[in-house]
């Protein structure tokens, strides 16, 4: 629309902050206009709530304290972070290539069965090795399920957004159907689960803290992911068939070998966030790990623009509000619905905020 | 760890905002001499199991001395691990109430022995002696009151035929169809009870179907176990069939078409056991009762009620209330013609083989698996 896009951009003085920021995946606006789409949103949410009668400067006070404000409130707030992070890589990594993939909680449950299955197939083998095939195990399963989508789209040309999350609730389905049948614990009476997998081989918590090291396995599969797609010639040709289909077929790059192995990550990744509610929290499967962690996900992923490395803080805001969800319930008498209406503030704030993308000249760094 | 500041911060701004004169709870979370919090995984409004429990904490909020925190909607994760820390750190909770099932194992476990000075009590959940002491479950025998409601629903149903829509085939769930089937064919010996198992806890398209279809085959009486029976009671009663409650009394929703109904008597039970806490009293580890102990009670009954109806169900109920009526003697059979129950056996409802129930009762129509 206007004569700017797209013409050679000045670097009037975007100052040291915003070119190291543009550094990482793009220029400054992608740093910018996210965090002006979050305050919007938190000034409209303080007007929703001033609207039933409730000081905005409490609520504000309560979601610091309640998600940062003291070293308990950022364990509760780590603590929820920790399986968004996988589940964002799971949207975030074939959104790359296009595609808008939203089974990542398929893929969560399958890899928590396999890896569930897999300590229990090994009842005397070391912890170590029980929680390393337990690992691998979830992020095959993660990955196959996910792989199922990418493969749909590819050969038979399904879209894959609808067959990632219609897969979802076969997946639900298949983990009741093993945790109600053949996988039932005998003595799990009133709750169908599986047998736990046994107290000595859960991986416990980050020591000195109350977090799991599945926030710690979500940081090194994002930063790895981030690797991947921005620093090798695999991402860079995932990046080229994401932004023009036709163009990386014309230089000869194998796009279906690309959408199929980028589709297995992403599962990967949710899958490793299965295992770890597996053997870090729930020791055992049964219906509790359907607890929307992957759908969360496509939130953290779509706040954080697709980037890996976006994936981290954006999981830790979420996981935040998700922790002061409780004391704002509790303190401000808010219904737990008033915090759904602030992700969806920040989630449509976000989405509108694309709109300024290269309508601003001086934030734009060299592209 | 200085969750002081919270509450000095806390006060300041309570005065702060009293100035205002904002009608703000801000009483000082640890103003009150017994804070207890109460953690529900559905929504409190939602005409069942956590209507219940949050018709039980409002009971609490009328007793002097007691302050009561809730959150809502908490998953069966390690969140609800840490809003039973947030309610011990930032609150000052020293009695919790997380009342889903799925909270007890691993979840309340784990923060009962890390926090041994708390008390935890968990509603539905088998407490053992392997278990922390400071830790105990609480359950009512609500199938004394869906054996009342069945005998109220064998004798108004024209077509001998009832329904029921029930989450899962857990033990729990089927004690519930088998008290009220027999407790229908003691009005009816003809009368059968078709059950559909949606599959999970809160289904309401699943259970708009479920019902709409056992209507279509015939079925005028429905009730329900499922966390929310809204959705069966609204549409059975649009469809012009009769329905009994489950967990809480939803005459409200359609009292032209509501029996009766098997509720919890949180409201009860709740003060009685807060009582004991403040007073130094030990709250036991495994607590249970039906109607005699005041766990549970029966709607009363619908204007359409006929008197004959009434008659037969209060005769029973005066049993239960005795405790010298058994719902489960022998002889019973299974749906499959097998003996479940041999005759001259009488499982009182302290019995532990009742806990592990799997079979449905003869004149259920349905299947376990």
């Amino acid at each position: 629309m206007k004569a700017d896009v797209g013409t050679p951009i000045m670097k009037s003085g975007p100052g040291e902050f915003l070119r190291l920021a543009s550094k990482f995946g793009g220029t400054a606006e992608y740093i910018v206009f996210p965090v002006l789409a979050l305050l919007a949103s938190l000034v409209l949410f303080g007007i929703f709530v001033a609207a039933f009668g409730k000081n905005p400067l409490d609520l504000y006070f309560y979601m610091y304290q309640g998600a940062f404000g003291t070293w308990f409130s950022w364990q509760n707030t780590l603590t929820r972070a920790a399986p968004l992070i996988l589940t964002a890589l799971c949207t975030a990594l074939p959104a790359q290539l296009g595609m808008v993939i939203i089974g990542g909680e398929g893929a969560l449950l399958i890899g928590a069965l396999c890896a569930t299955s897999a300590a229990l197939a090994m009842p005397n083998a070391p912890p170590l090795i029980v929680d390393i095939a337990m690992a691998v195990a979830g992020m095959i399963g993660g990955g196959l399920w996910i792989l199922l989508s990418g493969a749909l789209r590819q050969f038979r040309g399904v879209n894959e957004t609808i067959s990632s999350l219609l897969l979802v609730y076969i997946a639900l389905a298949i983990l009741n159907f093993l945790v109600e049948g053949p996988m039932r614990d005998p003595t799990s009476l009133n709750k169908p689960s599986t047998p736990e997998i046994g107290a000595a081989n859960m991986i416990g918590n980050i020591p000195g803290t109350d977090v799991h090291w599945g926030l710690a396995f979500g940081i090194i599969a994002a930063i790895a992911s981030y690797i991947l797609i921005y620093h090798t010639v695999f991402g860079f040709a995932a990046r080229v068939a994401g932004g023009n289909l036709r163009a990386a077929k014309v230089v000869g790059l194998s796009v279906g070998k690309l959408i199929l192995i980028v589709c297995f990550l992403a599962g990967a990744a949710a899958g490793l966030a299965g295992m770890m509610e597996v053997a870090a929290v729930q020791g055992r499967t049964n219906a509790n790990l359907a607890a929307g962690y992957g759908f969360a996900g496509i939130l953290v992923a779509f706040l954080a623009r697709q980037n890996p490395l976006a994936v981290i803080p954006v999981a830790v805001l979420l996981g935040g509000i998700g922790a002061s969800g409780g004391l704002l319930q509790r303190r401000l008498g808010l219904p737990d619905a008033s915090v759904l209406v602030l992700e969806g503030m920040m989630f449509v704030m976000v989405l509108a905020s694309d709109t300024l993308y290269g309508r601003l000249s001086f934030l734009k760094g060299k592209s | 760890m200085n969750f002081d500041k919270l509450s000095r911060r806390h006060l300041l701004k309570g005065t702060a905002a009293l100035t205002l004169g904002t009608a703000l709870p801000l009483r000082g979370a640890f103003a009150a001499e017994t804070t207890v919090g109460f953690i529900y995984v559905g929504s409190r409004d939602d005409y069942g199991y956590n209507q219940a429990h949050a018709a039980g904490a409002a009971a609490l909020k009328k007793m002097s001395g007691v302050k009561v925190v809730e959150e809502e909607k908490v998953p069966e994760t390690d969140a609800v691990e840490k809003t039973m820390e947030s309610m011990i750190n930032l609150d000052g909770a020293t009695l919790l109430f997380p009342t889903s099932f799925g909270y007890y194992n691993p979840h309340m476990l784990k923060m009962a022995a890390k926090y041994p000075k708390i008390r935890f009590e968990h509603c539905g959940g088998l407490w053992s002696e392997k278990d922390p002491k400071n830790a105990g479950s609480y359950f009512g025998y609500i199938d004394e009151a869906q054996h009342v409601a069945g005998i109220i629903a064998g004798s108004m149903s024209k077509s001998g035929k009832l329904g029921f829509v029930a989450a899962k085939p857990i033990p729990q769930v089927l004690r519930n169809i088998n008290a009220y089937t027999l407790g229908a064919k003691l009005a009816n010996p003809k009368a059968t009870t078709q059950v559909i198992f949606t599959g999970d806890w809160s289904m309401p398209v699943k259970e708009a179907e479920a019902t709409n279809s056992l209507i279509d085959q015939g079925v005028d009486v429905l009730t329900c176990h499922v966390d929310g029976p809204k959705t069966v009671v609204e549409n059975a009663a649009r469809r012009g069939a009769f329905v009994t409650g489950y967990h809480v009394n939803q005459s409200v929703l359609a009292p032209q078409a509501y029996l009766t109904g098997a509720e919890w008597n949180w409201e009860v039970l709740y003060p009685r056991f807060v009582k004991m806490f403040t007073s130094g009293e030990t709250i036991p580890n495994f607590y249970r009762g039906g109607l005699k102990e005041e766990l549970v009670k029966v709607s009363p009954y619908g204007a359409m009620v006929s008197e004959e109806a009434k008659k037969k169900a209060d005769e029973v109920k005066a049993g239960l209330m005795a405790g010298n009526y058994v719902i489960f003697k022998g002889p019973i059979a299974d749906n499959k013609g097998a003996t479940v129950i041999a005759s001259g056996v009488s499982r009182g409802q302290t019995d532990p083989e009742l806990e592990k129930m799997s079979y449905l009762v003869e004149g259920v129509i349905g299947a376990t698996s």
